[in-house]
This record gives C-alpha cells, sequence and structure tokens, in this order.
C-alpha cells in the first residue's frame, strides 16, 4: 500500500487506477470477470473472406465496441491467390504484438516508467509442407514466433527487460499461443 | 472436557503459540492427529533437509545448540529439535488426537476429536499449510502403465522404475526431486513455470543470513503492494545440501536434466508443455537479479563491503532453442510423473463458513472473522518469513496478545453479565 500511493509522473496514457479498481472488484465479483469475445466471418471469395467484430459479453451485460472492425484475409500471390488482405496466420502476429504492446504500456504505467517509443518486430517460422499435406510430420502452424522489441524508455536495461517480461506473463495472446486450447467447430444448417 | 483455547496442531507454530499462551497464562491445550512434528516426520523424502540454515531456527525460549550453525537440519535431526522443544516448555500436547470437527458453540468452539470433545473460547488454526499435495487434473488422464507420485508417496529414487521420470514444477520441492533422480542415473525431464531463483550463498554469506540481517524476512503483510502475491510466491528454489551448492536450472541442466515448459495439457496420451519456458527464466532471472542488487544496497550501506566477497552477478538461466513441446506417453520414455505442484492445506474439519472461494481461511493476519478464531503457519500470514520455524515465533507473540485481549474481554464480559 505503501508504494502504491506514492505520486506517478509517467504519462503513458493507460488508466492503470482503473484496471486496479477493476481488479479489486472483479476479485469481489467473480462472475462479471467472465468475458465472452466473438467474431463473424463471411466468405468473399476464392481465399479471401472478411471477419468483422463489434459485440462482446462482461461485467454481467453485453458490450459494443464503439464501431465495428473489419479484417479482411486472403492469401498472397505466391499460393496463387489475390492477395485481397493479410494472411490469417500475420493477423495471428499482429494480435500477439498488439496484446504484449499494450501490455508493456499497462506495466510501464504501473511502475512510473515513461515510454518514449516502443516498437516491435515479429517473425513466425512455418514449412508449409504441413498445410499442404505434404508430410504428415510437419504440423500446421508455427514452429516458432520471435518478437524483438526495442524500447526507449526512463528505465534501465534491466527495468525494461522486466517490462517486456512481466508482459508476456499478463499477455491473453500470448498464453494463447503458447499453451494449448480446446476448439469446437460446429456446422448448423 | 473443557479449555480456554485449543490449538489445532504441534509442530512450530502450535508449539510457538503454545509457548506465548502460557507466558499469558492462558489455559490451553494442543490436539496433534500423530506425534509432534508429524508432517516432517511423516511426509516428508529421505533426503530433505530443513532449507534454512541450523541457527535460523529460533522459537521463542529455544535455539539451535551446536557447533554446526551454518548447517542444515535432516528430518530425523528437525523432529527431535520441535520434541525437545515441546517438552522444554512442556507443551500440553494430546499426540495421536485427530479433530474431525471444529464449529461454533455458545459464543465459543466445539472442538470434536477422535478422542473425546473440547468446549473453547478460543481456537487457533496450526496445523500447517501443506496438508495435501495439489495435483493438476490431468493426473487423472494419465495411461495406466506411468506411475504418479505426490512428493508425499516419494521417498527416494530407489523406488521408481528405471525408465524416465517428468518432474512437474520446478520451486524447492521439484528442483530437488530432479536433482536426486538424475542423479539415481535415470532420464529426468523436469516442466518449468513460475519459479523464484535464489543463490544458496552470496558474497560469503548464505542467502538466507542476507534476507533475515537486511530485514526483507521482516516485511510486513501490511506492507507489501500486492499481499495475494506475495503469499502466492512460489517456494524459493533451495536446497540444504552440506557442500552448501546452489540448485538452480543451470545446475540441473549441467547434470543432464532436460527443462521443458509447464505442464498445460494432456491430449490423448500426449502431454502438452507451455511454450513459455523462456519468460519464465527470464522473470526469475530478473528477480533474482532485483534481490542482489537490494542486499548490495543494503551491504554498502551498512558499511560491511570490506568484510564480505565483492558482489558478483550469475549467468541467465540457459535455455535450448526450441524445448520440446509434447511428450508422448505412449512412447514408453517417461515411466514416472512426480507432482511438485504446490501443496495446501486441510481445513475439511472446519465446519463454520470461514473460508474464501478458493477454500482458504479468511484473516486478516492470522485474526480470522469468526471471533476467536486464529490461523497461524501460513506463508506471510503477518510477515515473509511467517512459515518458516524461525518465523513463526514472532506470529505466535502478535497473535497471542490480540487472544489474550479477547479471552479476558468475554471474562469481563461474563462477570458483568453474572453480577447484573
Amino acid at each position: 500500500m505503501s508504494t502504491a500511493t506514492t505520486e506517478k509522473t509517467a504519462r503513458n496514457g493507460v488508466n492503470v487506477e482503473a484496471l486496479f479498481g477493476a481488479r479489486e472488484a472483479l476479485t469481489k465479483a467473480p462472475e462479471a470477470a467472465r468475458f465472452k469475445w466473438r467474431a463473424t466471418c463471411e466468405w468473399v471469395k476464392g481465399t479471401q473472406s472478411r471477419s468483422t467484430v463489434q459485440e462482446f459479453y462482461g461485467l454481467g451485460a453485453e458490450q459494443k465496441h464503439k464501431t465495428k472492425f473489419t479484417f479482411d484475409s486472403d492469401h498472397p500471390e505466391v499460393f496463387a491467390s489475390e492477395d485481397s488482405g493479410a494472411t490469417p496466420v500475420e493477423i495471428v502476429l499482429a494480435g500477439l504484438a498488439g496484446c504484449l504492446t499494450a501490455g508493456i504500456a499497462a506495466v510501464a504505467q504501473a511502475r512510473d516508467i515513461q515510454l518514449r517509443s516502443v516498437s516491435a518486430t515479429l517473425e513466425a517460422g512455418m514449412d508449409i509442407r504441413g498445410i499442404l499435406g505434404a508430410d504428415p510430420d510437419v504440423r500446421n502452424g508455427f514452429d516458432g514466433v520471435k518478437v524483438v522489441y526495442k524500447i526507449d524508455a526512463d528505465a534501465s536495461p534491466d527495468d525494461i527487460k522486466a517490462l517486456v517480461a512481466q508482459s508476456q506473463k499478463r499477455s491473453a495472446v500470448y498464453d494463447i499461443i503458447t499453451n494449448p486450447t480446446n476448439v469446437t467447430v460446429e456446422v448448423t444448417q | 472436557m473443557r479449555t480456554t483455547v485449543v490449538v489445532i496442531g504441534a509442530g512450530q507454530a502450535g508449539l510457538a503459540m503454545s509457548w506465548w499462551l502460557a507466558r499469558h497464562a492462558i489455559d490451553h491445550v494442543l490436539l496433534e492427529r500423530g506425534e509432534v512434528a508429524n508432517s516432517w516426520k511423516t511426509e516428508r523424502w529421505d533426503s530433505l533437509t530443513l532449507l534454512t540454515p541450523n541457527w535460523q531456527s529460533r522459537l521463542p525460549g529455544f535455539g539451535y545448540v551446536g557447533n554446526d550453525p551454518d548447517g542444515f537440519r535432516s528430518m530425523p535431526e528437525t523432529v527431535g529439535f520441535l520434541q525437545d522443544y515441546a517438552r522444554t516448555i512442556a507443551a500440553p500436547v494430546r499426540t495421536q488426537t485427530r479433530v474431525t470437527c471444529v464449529r461454533q458453540r455458545d459464543e465459543g468452539y466445539e472442538v470434536v476429536t477422535d478422542r473425546g470433545t473440547w468446549q473453547a473460547r478460543a481456537v487457533v488454526v496450526a496445523s500447517g499449510a501443506c496438508n495435501i499435495p495439489v495435483v493438476p487434473g490431468i493426473a487423472g488422464s494419465l495411461p495406466a502403465d506411468v506411475a504418479s507420485l505426490t512428493p508425499f508417496q516419494y521417498r527416494n529414487p530407489s523406488q521408481l522404475d528405471p525408465g524416465g521420470v517428468l518432474v512437474v514444477g520446478a520451486s524447492a520441492t521439484g528442483v530437488q526431486i530432479a536433482d536426486e533422480v538424475r542423479r539415481s542415473g535415470r532420464s529426468v525431464t523436469l516442466a518449468v513455470g513460475e519459479h523464484v531463483r535464489v543463490p544458496r550463498t552470496y558474497r560469503g554469506r548464505d542467502i538466507k543470513w542476507w534476507m533475515d540481517a537486511s530485514g526483507v524476512l521482516d516485511q510486513r503483510y501490511d506492507e507489501v503492494d500486492d499481499l495475494v502475491r506475495a503469499r502466492n510466491v512460489p517456494s524459493l528454489q533451495l536446497a540444504g545440501y552440506a557442500d552448501r551448492r546452489s540448485i538452480d536450472l543451470n545446475s540441473l541442466t549441467r547434470i543432464g536434466v532436460r527443462l521443458i515448459g509447464r505442464l498445460a495439457g494432456i491430449n490423448g496420451s500426449t502431454l502438452q508443455f507451455s511454450g513459455s519456458l523462456r519468460n519464465v527464466c527470464t522473470l526469475a532471472d530478473l528477480k533474482m537479479q532485483r534481490l542482489l542488487d537490494t542486499i548490495d544496497a543494503w551491504a554498502a550501506q551498512q558499511g560491511l563491503d570490506g568484510e564480505v566477497e565483492a558482489p558478483r552477478r550469475f549467468d541467465a538461466t540457459a535455455v535450448e532453442e526450441s524445448p520440446p513441446l509434447l511428450i508422448d506417453l505412449a512412447r514408453g520414455r517417461v515411466k514416472t510423473i512426480i507432482w511438485a505442484t504446490g501443496f495446501r492445506p486441510d481445513y475439511s474439519w472446519l465446519q463454520m463458513p470461514v473460508l474464501d472461494a478458493r477454500g482458504s481461511i479468511r484473516h486478516d493476519g492470522g485474526v480470522a472473522e469468526a471471533p476467536g478464531l486464529y490461523v497461524i503457519g501460513l506463508p506471510f500470514l503477518r510477515r515473509r518469513k511467517s512459515s518458516l520455524i524461525d518465523g513463526v515465533g514472532d506470529d505466535a507473540r502478535d497473535l497471542s496478545a490480540h487472544l489474550a485481549a479477547y479471552v479476558r474481554e468475554k471474562v469481563v464480559q461474563q462477570v458483568t453479565l453474572a453480577t447484573v
């Protein structure tokens, strides 16, 4: 309690007081912590499809983004496709980068570290013989993901490393990628 | 049977509480399911030693007498130490007395045992933090030919199949068992989640000396930012080896233990492991650096720099480029899984609405919500050292003072009522 009340000078644009408040409130009302994230998707043509997100559920009620967000996905020309959008696996990388970077900003704010710039480069390896069914021993997904952060902040190199490590510890997408998840896909009429 | 205070458990916590209750001249009894120091005697593997040095087992009115203050007690020595303490303070222990139910009754408590029922004004739960090994649900889905052991069942490597062993969990229990089983010649894989890395000695002194002397162990529960986290920090990666060597993931890798991520799931016969190994190692390395920085700053401030060895830093934890994510048990390379995945208390006999959703007693520094109910001996109950033999005495002093005020107030109330 002693350090939590000392005045913070960092301004990273993250309202950590609200996040800590939510943590405390949700400890007392764990059912409100149960969120449902949703997306819809329409096939456009060929390998192109369009996904949208707007509504989700949380804090015991239906919630809505301010606007509808749309993501086109397709495959590039080297896959004999029209390249009308990012490949779905690139959208996964974008999700990981967005999640980790948001976490870095939040953790920096909580630790009163002023960020000046944060940039990340991501690369994921994949042997496409898996998705082509050319070799049953090759998995479809990534064989590894490498993320490199470059961060300019008012903190020591170890404190910056600790920001990035803590962000991974608290990241949803990092967890989704590093741990197995049950996926159920059904077909309705 | 009637007494003022029933203390449940005659380990270090119950005995320290008994010493303080006697100082307050409060009539009490200690109910012990087995013998004094029962968990130390019956629920530990053969080679285990205390992880704190001999000098650091200070109990109220009692301490180490001997010529090896920096050594580490074996389990029989630990049991002997606590039995000596019980005798020295003449603790009123009822051994072989298992508590089966505690409930509120007439402004006090009824404590039912397999040897009769006690009525008391107050109850101190000193039955320990580690009564039941926590084993993940995955353990129920293992192929029948893979042996599954908790740390309570593990005694020594000779009881294991000669084949490979997977140790799940890399805190104090997991790293010590992995080290011992690997040295028995078996192939060992260690599944590593979040852990706390510390060197056994630093700058020529035991890490526990530094933590004790610098006040880290005295840090109070109402002074930490995040008490929930502080109470759930995994145990330090430590062993009490005679040669005082450190145990960490690098020392295990050097003797051939293979590191793998946290166990995350099972699919058929295939165990799935998290891809987070590198990050949990980085977190532990950075946390250790911060502890050593704190120690160095304190040493400089105390003017110790001339007396102790120079500061040093340790190699980062080495993690292979692409640690495996799957182990197919059907391939037969793993014959035994040892679950070093933590412990929890057993409150199945506590018939009162004092537990939270996770089954822990809700309490403020050991004072439970029900008046006259206390708990002692849990991690960070009142101080960072609360779960150590060395730390329970200060908690017993504080809680016995609270308890004494409570029972005296009750007496005054009853006397007043009687005279009206």
